[in-house]
């Protein structure tokens, strides 16, 4: 059986992506926002997820005005960079896992929501700047760790979905990801966010308490994220900073009862307040099953791992 | 502009929602912002701006924000900013300066606003005065509810008093 092991929540700001291709990294502003990921990449690498659905947002470039899908699934067998007006980032095409994406499509249709199937899509920084935060930077010539199922959500056109039906959403894939019969481990980034604004005389609108009540409720209380009606964020996170409820389809996903193993927060990247969280189910029962033994063996490596990585609040 | 309809988030200063209304009204203007992802139509838009724009449908107002680069009317007439975007890019300006104009500040106040802290939210809210935080913001979170409830039920079985248990969101906040 799959089963989802873990979420990450990061932000998507594009212009992280730039600052990783423009190899500012150790420059002191770029180095504040990039030094809080350190801890995620070794915990990513711990993880070693055999597959990522990754929860993101087209930002004109797969999707213009022409088709606004609210839930689209990439089913295809690989998603190369999109061209966003500055030629593709350099970064490798992802592969994706079309059996098991086709599996989450048709589970979740069945489970009575209407997701869009791409069989051929780009992906922009919505989804490579998260991947480039959790996996590192990776030449175009080579390779990510593991296949990836881009989950687009519209959070361009308002209204995006509400924050109950992106969890609703979450908790169908969870779903469909374990009726899959192959043994696998995935984890499911939700990006964006958090607050920011960058539209209109407001634009540069940040409120970081906000984004901190967000973070502290994820993990123990999301009961009362989802509940958050869309004029909420736009006023207090700004109209962009709505785009927040795709972290509630990563949470939807994960067990009730979750572990926060980590959170880094820092503001700003550009113009947007930058988010990070990193939440694991905590680890299933599996003592009657022959399986036991090397399973726990794991489980034990896993945890040492966790101890490693400190708890980091900012 | 007038607006078919009057919404809750039309209270919210500075602010356009680039909602179904403004998507339908803005379609030339974000099509037009989209055809700058190629490099020939960038270099034949910069070659004759006016009559480049003749292939999009807009209305003469549209047309008058595009070529004076006046990027709150494109967004009050239907342009979204991750499109609109596309066009200050093809004017070879960053992001932050696109940022800047339209609060009407230069890019250097733009920029330390943002290393500051950037925008606060207060009187920031409302146009209207609604300027009272979100609910979800003042109530509790139901674990720190709990706790409350824990320490109240011993207070009253006449216990020794408990201190106020620090919620875990306060004890998060120092470094
Ligand atoms: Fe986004």
């Amino acid at each position: 059986m799959a089963r989802i092991v873990a979420g990450v929540g990061p932000s998507h700001v594009p212009a992280i992506g730039a600052a990783l291709d423009l190899g500012k990294t150790e420059e002191p502003y770029w180095k504040r926002v990039f030094s809080g990921f350190e801890k995620s990449q070794a915990w990513m690498r711990e993880c070693k997820p055999d597959v990522a659905i990754v929860v993101y947002n087209d930002h004109a470039s797969a999707f213009s005005v022409e088709m606004i899908p609210t839930f689209a699934l990439g089913c295809a067998a690989e998603f190369p960079p999109a061209d966003e007006g500055w030629g593709p980032r350099p970064v490798p095409v992802a592969k994706g896992h079309p059996a098991l994406a086709s599996h989450i499509a048709q589970s979740c249709i069945l489970d009575e929501f209407d997701l869009t199937i791409c069989n051929k899509m780009e992906i922009d920084h919505g989804m490579t700047v998260p991947m480039n935060l959790l996996f590192g930077k990776i030449e175009k010539d080579g390779q990510w760790p593991c296949p990836v199922i881009p989950l687009a959500v519209n959070v361009v056109m308002y209204p995006p979905p509400t924050g109950h039906r992106c969890f609703m959403l979450g908790r169908a894939i969870k779903k469909a990801v374990e009726s899959y019969p192959e043994d696998l481990r995935v984890v499911i980034f939700g990006t964006g966010g958090l607050s920011h604004q960058i539209s209109g005389p407001r634009a540069g609108l940040i409120n970081s308490e906000w984004d901190k009540h967000f973070l502290d409720n994820l993990s123990g209380n999301p009961q009362k994220l989802v509940k958050i009606p869309h004029i909420d964020y736009m006023r207090e996170a700004g109209a962009e900073g709505i785009e927040m409820v795709m972290w509630l389809i990563m949470r939807g996903a994960l067990d009730d009862k979750v572990d926060e193993v980590y959170r880094f927060y820092t503001v700003p990247a550009s113009n947007t307040a930058v988010g990070h969280i990193i939440l694991e189910n905590k680890a299933r029962k599996t003592a009657a099953k022959p399986k036991a033994k090397p399973k726990a063996a794991i489980k034990h490596k896993r945890a040492a791992a966790r101890a490693k990585v400190d708890r980091v609040r900012a | 502009m007038a607006r078919a309809q009057q919404h809750d988030y039309d209270d919210i200063p500075g602010t356009f929602v680039f909602d179904a209304e403004r998507s339908r009204q803005g379609f030339g203007i974000n099509m037009f912002c989209m055809s700058l992802m190629k490099d020939e139509n960038r270099k034949a838009f910069k070659a004759n701006e006016a009559e480049y724009l003749k292939k999009f449908n807009l209305t003469s107002e549209q047309t008058e924000a595009i070529l004076k680069r006046d990027y709150n009317r494109m967004l009050e007439l239907g342009g979204n900013i991750y499109f609109t975007a596309k066009l200050g890019a093809t004017d070879g300006h960053s992001f932050q300066h696109l940022a800047a104009l339209m609060t009407g500040s230069t890019q250097q106040d733009y920029a330390a606003m943002m290393l500051a802290g950037g925008r606060s939210v207060e009187g920031n809210r409302s146009r209207s005065g609604k300027n009272t935080p979100s609910k979800f913001l003042s109530a509790e979170p139901a674990k720190k509810a709990t706790a409350k409830k824990a320490v109240k039920a011993k207070a009253k079985a006449g216990k020794a008093r408990v201190s106020k248990p620090k919620s875990k969101a306060k004890s998060q906040k120092r470094k």
